[in-house]
C-alpha cells in the first residue's frame, strides 16, 4: 500500500487559483466519501486552508491514483484539469511522507514556523475520521505527522521566532497607522484565523473591535468573547466608515465589498486610510480596493514580505527542522513496513496463547483425578486446536496473492481481536487531544 | 575665521550625507546614529558660522543669495532636528540631510564677501521679515523630503514591496502629521514673513504692496498652502494629494527664492 498526496499550495497557485478549488470545512462529508469511492483509493484525508488544498490517499497504482485525485479535484470544482494541472505537485512514498512532515511542522507554510497549520490539519483529519474515510495506514500516518510537528515545535526555535499571518497584519497596520491605540478593528465573519488576527489587534491595544456575520447571534457570540460592538449584517456599510482596520474571512462565494463601496466610505472618512485584510479563500474583498487612494488590501498571500527580521536565525532552525523531519521519515517507514504481517502474526499468537494458557490453568486447577499424562494431553491438544484455528488467518496473511489488502486484514484483525493496545509504539494518538 | 567655519561646515554635511545614504541602503542602525551625531555637530558649526558673520558684519547674515542659502540651509537642519527628536526616525535625514547640503552648496557659487549693508535694507525688520521667511521656507522643505517619503512609502505598500528601506520608513499617517505639522508651522511663518514685509515696505518704499515678482510669487505661495491646509481641514486633503500638493508648494517656493532673485529683476534683486 503507497501514500500519495496530490495537491496546490501558495508556492504554487495564485489565491485566485486556490479559492477555486478550495472546499468548505462544514461539507467534507460529500468530497471525502467521492475520493474513497474512487477505483485504487482506499483512504483519504482532505485538507482545504486558505494556503493549500491536498489530498492525501493510498492506493495500490502509484500512477492511477495520482491521475484519478487530480481528475476528482478538476472535476469536482468544475475547472479544467489542462489549467489546474500545472499548478498541482504529486508525492508518493518517501516523498510523501516528508512533504505532509513538513506541511505539519509548518516549514512549507507561507509564514514558517505559524503555528495554525497543525491545528487545520487536525481539524481535516478529524472530518476524515468521523466520515470514516480514513483508515489505519492515513490515521497512523497523520498521528505521526503530528507527532513530527510537535517535536520540530518543541526542540527547534522555528514556531517562537515565528511570525505569523496575524503577527503580519499587525505589524502591517503599525506601519500604517503608527499608533495602534486609537484604531478600530472590524471583523467580517468568523474564521479561526481572523480570530486570531483579531486576537492580536486586541493584545497590541486597539480602541476598539466590531463584529458582524450573516448570523446576527454568531456575531453577538463572538462579540462577547471579544468585548466588541455586534453589528447587523446589512449595516456593514453603515458602519464600515468607523472602521480602520477591516478583517474579512466569510464564507461568501462572491466579493462583499467592492471599489466603489471603498471609494464612498474613504470620503465619508475624510480620506482616512483604511486596512483591508481578506483572508477568506475565495475572497471577500475585489482587489481593486487596492487601486482606491488611502486604502490598502491585503490578502493572506501578500501578508508574505512582512517577515523580513529573524531571517538568518529562522534558516538555521528550519534545518534543524528538517533534519528532524527526515528521521522521523525513517521511523514510520519502519512501522509501515513492520505493519504488513509479521507484527501482526506475533500479537495475534501470543493473545491466542494467553487465552490457551489461562483456561487451562484454570482447568487443570481444579481438577483432583486428573491422569498423570493429562496435563501434558491437554497442553497437546489446546496446542493443536490453536494451530490449526491461526493456520488460515496467517496463510492469508503471509501470502500477498491471496491477500489484496493485506493493511486492511490487519485492520480487522487488531480491532476484531483487540490487538490494538498490543501494537508496539503509541506515540501521536494523544495528539490529537491537545 | 569665518571661512573655516563654513568650509567645516560643509565638510561635515558632506559626511552625514554619504552616511545618511548610505543608511537607506544598509539596515545598519548604527549609520542612523552616526548620522545624528554628525548633523548635531554640523548644525552647531553651521549656527557658529551664522553667529560669527553676524557679529562681523554687524547685521543679520541674510542679505545676499550666498548668505540667504546658507542660511536656508541651516534652517533646514536646525527643523530635522526638531522633527527627528520628535519622531525618532534617522531616516528622515536620508532624505532631509542631502537637501540642505545641496542648498549649501548652491551658496557657494555666489559672492561670499560681507558686503557694508544695502543701505535700503538698513532696518529692524531686516532680521525678522527673512529669519521668518527662511524658518517658513525651511518647514515647507521638510515637508517636501517627508512628502517624497510618503509617497514612497504608500507605493511600497500597495505594491507589496515590503524590503528594508520599507522597514525603515515610518508609518504613512506619521509621516502624514510630520508633513502636516511642518505646514502648521510654515504657513504662519510665511504669513508673518508677507506682512512685515508689507509694513517694512511702507516705511522703506512708502506702499505696502507694489506687485514686485518677490512679492507676488509670495502670495502664490501662501495661496497654495492656505490652499492646502484649508483642504485638509474641511475635505480631508490628506494622503498622496495631499503629498504631492506639498511637493509642487515646495517648488513654487524655490521659485520664489531663487527663480524671481535670479530670473527677474525687482526690488527684492540681492545677489
Amino acid at each position: 500500500m503507497n501514500i500519495i498526496v496530490v495537491g496546490l499550495s501558495h508556492k504554487t497557485a495564485g489565491v485566485e487559483i486556490r479559492e477555486k478549488v478550495a472546499f468548505a470545512p462544514t461539507q467534507m462529508a460529500k468530497p471525502l466519501n467521492a475520493v474513497v469511492s474512487l477505483p485504487d483509493i482506499t483512504e483519504a484525508v482532505i485538507v482545504s486552508t486558505c494556503n493549500r488544498v491536498e489530498i492525501y490517499a493510498t492506493t495500490r497504482d502509484i500512477a492511477g491514483g495520482m491521475a484519478r485525485l487530480k481528475r476528482f479535484l478538476a472535476d469536482y470544482h468544475n475547472f479544467p484539469l489542462e489549467t489546474l494541472e500545472k499548478h498541482l505537485y504529486s508525492y508518493y512514498g518517501v516523498d510523501a511522507t516528508r512533504h505532509v512532515f513538513r506541511v505539519a511542522s509548518s516549514l512549507d507554510s507561507m509564514v514558517v514556523g505559524e503555528p495554525q497549520i497543525l491545528g487545520q490539519i487536525k481539524t481535516s483529519y478529524g472530518y476524515a475520521a468521523e466520515y470514516k474515510s480514513s483508515g489505519l495506514i492515513l490515521n497512523r500516518f497523520l498521528h505521526k505527522a503530528f507527532s513530527v510537528a510537535k517535536r520540530v515545535r518543541t526542540e527547534t526555535k522555528i514556531a517562537s521566532s515565528a511570525v505569523s499571518v496575524a503577527f503580519a497584519a499587525v505589524e502591517l497596520a503599525k506601519k500604517i497607522f503608527g499608533e495602534l491605540s486609537d484604531k478600530t478593528v472590524l471583523l467580517i465573519g468568523a474564521g479561526e484565523m481572523c480570530e486570531l488576527a483579531a486576537k492580536h489587534f486586541i493584545n497590541v491595544g486597539v480602541r476598539g473591535v466590531m463584529v458582524t456575520n450573516r448570523t446576527y447571534e454568531r456575531a453577538e457570540k463572538l462579540a462577547e468573547e471579544f468585548a466588541a460592538k455586534p453589528i447587523h449584517f446589512e449595516d456593514l456599510f453603515d458602519q464600515l466608515h468607523k472602521a480602520d482596520i477591516i478583517l474579512s474571512s466569510t464564507g461568501a462565494p462572491h466579493f462583499i465589498i467592492g471599489g466603489k463601496d471603498v471609494e464612498e466610505v474613504i470620503r465619508r472618512r475624510r480620506q482616512k486610510a483604511m486596512f483591508f485584510i481578506d483572508i477568506a479563500v475565495p475572497r471577500d474583498i475585489d482587489p481593486k480596493v487596492n487601486d482606491v487612494e488611502n486604502a490598502y488590501l491585503y490578502t493572506v498571500d501578500d501578508l508574505n514580505g512582512v517577515v523580513a527580521s529573524n531571517l538568518e536565525q529562522r534558516k538555521i532552525e528550519a534545518a534543524k527542522a528538517e533534519a528532524i523531519v527526515e528521521q522521523e521519515i525513517g521511523q514510520f517507514f519502519k512501522w509501515l513496513s513492520s505493519l504488513e504481517v509479521t507484527p501482526t502474526i506475533v500479537a495475534l499468537r501470543s493473545k491466542f496463547d494467553e487465552i490457551r494458557k489461562a483456561e487451562l490453568a484454570k482447568t487443570i486447577s481444579g481438577w483432583k483425578d486428573l491422569p498423570p499424562d493429562g496435563q501434558k494431553k491437554l497442553e497437546a491438544l489446546t496446542n493443536a486446536m490453536m494451530n490449526k484455528l491461526l493456520h488460515p488467518p496467517t496463510s492469508v496473511l503471509k501470502n500477498p496473492e491471496q491477500g489484496n489488502r493485506t493493511d486492511l486484514y490487519i485492520d480487522a484483525l487488531r480491532n476484531l481481536f483487540d490487538l490494538e493496545t498490543a501494537a508496539p509504539e503509541q506515540d501521536g494518538m494523544m495528539e490529537l487531544e491537545e | 575665521m569665518n571661512a573655516l567655519l563654513f568650509s567645516s561646515t560643509l565638510v561635515v554635511y558632506v559626511a552625514a550625507t554619504v552616511v545618511y545614504l548610505s543608511y537607506l541602503v544598509k539596515p545598519r542602525d548604527v549609520l542612523g546614529r552616526v548620522g545624528q551625531g554628525l548633523v548635531a555637530v554640523g548644525f552647531l558649526v553651521h549656527l557658529g558660522f551664522t553667529l560669527n558673520r553676524y557679529l562681523v558684519a554687524g547685521h543679520t547674515p541674510i542679505t545676499n543669495l550666498h548668505e540667504s542659502l546658507s542660511f536656508f540651509s541651516l534652517a533646514i537642519v536646525g527643523t530635522f532636528i526638531i522633527f527627528e527628536r520628535r519622531y525618532r526616525a534617522a531616516i528622515l535625514g536620508s532624505f532631509i540631510i542631502p537637501l540642505a547640503l545641496l542648498i549649501l552648496v548652491l551658496s557657494i557659487g555666489f559672492s561670499n564677501g560681507i558686503m557694508p549693508l544695502n543701505p535700503a535694507l538698513k532696518s529692524k525688520w531686516l532680521f525678522v521679515h527673512t529669519v521668518m521667511a527662511f524658518l517658513g521656507y525651511a518647514a515647507f522643505a521638510v515637508s517636501f523630503a517627508v512628502s517624497i517619503m510618503y509617497l514612497i512609502q504608500s507605493h511600497f505598500l500597495k505594491k507589496r514591496r515590503l524590503g528594508s528601506l520599507f522597514q525603515k520608513l515610518p508609518p504613512l499617517d506619521i509621516l502624514d502629521e510630520i508633513s502636516y505639522r511642518c505646514l502648521t508651522f510654515g504657513f504662519p511663518l510665511l504669513t508673518f514673513a508677507i506682512i512685515s514685509g508689507a509694513i517694512w515696505a511702507e516705511t522703506a518704499w512708502g506702499t505696502y504692496w507694489s506687485w514686485d515678482p518677490k512679492e507676488t510669487w509670495s502670495l502664490i505661495t501662501w495661496f497654495i498652502y492656505a490652499a492646502l491646509l484649508h483642504g485638509r481641514l474641511t475635505t480631508g486633503w490628506r494622503g498622496r494629494k495631499a503629498a504631492w500638493l506639498s511637493i509642487l508648494g515646495f517648488v513654487i517656493v524655490l521659485f520664489t527664492f531663487l527663480g524671481v532673485n535670479l530670473l527677474m529683476s525687482g526690488l527684492h534683486s540681492y545677489r
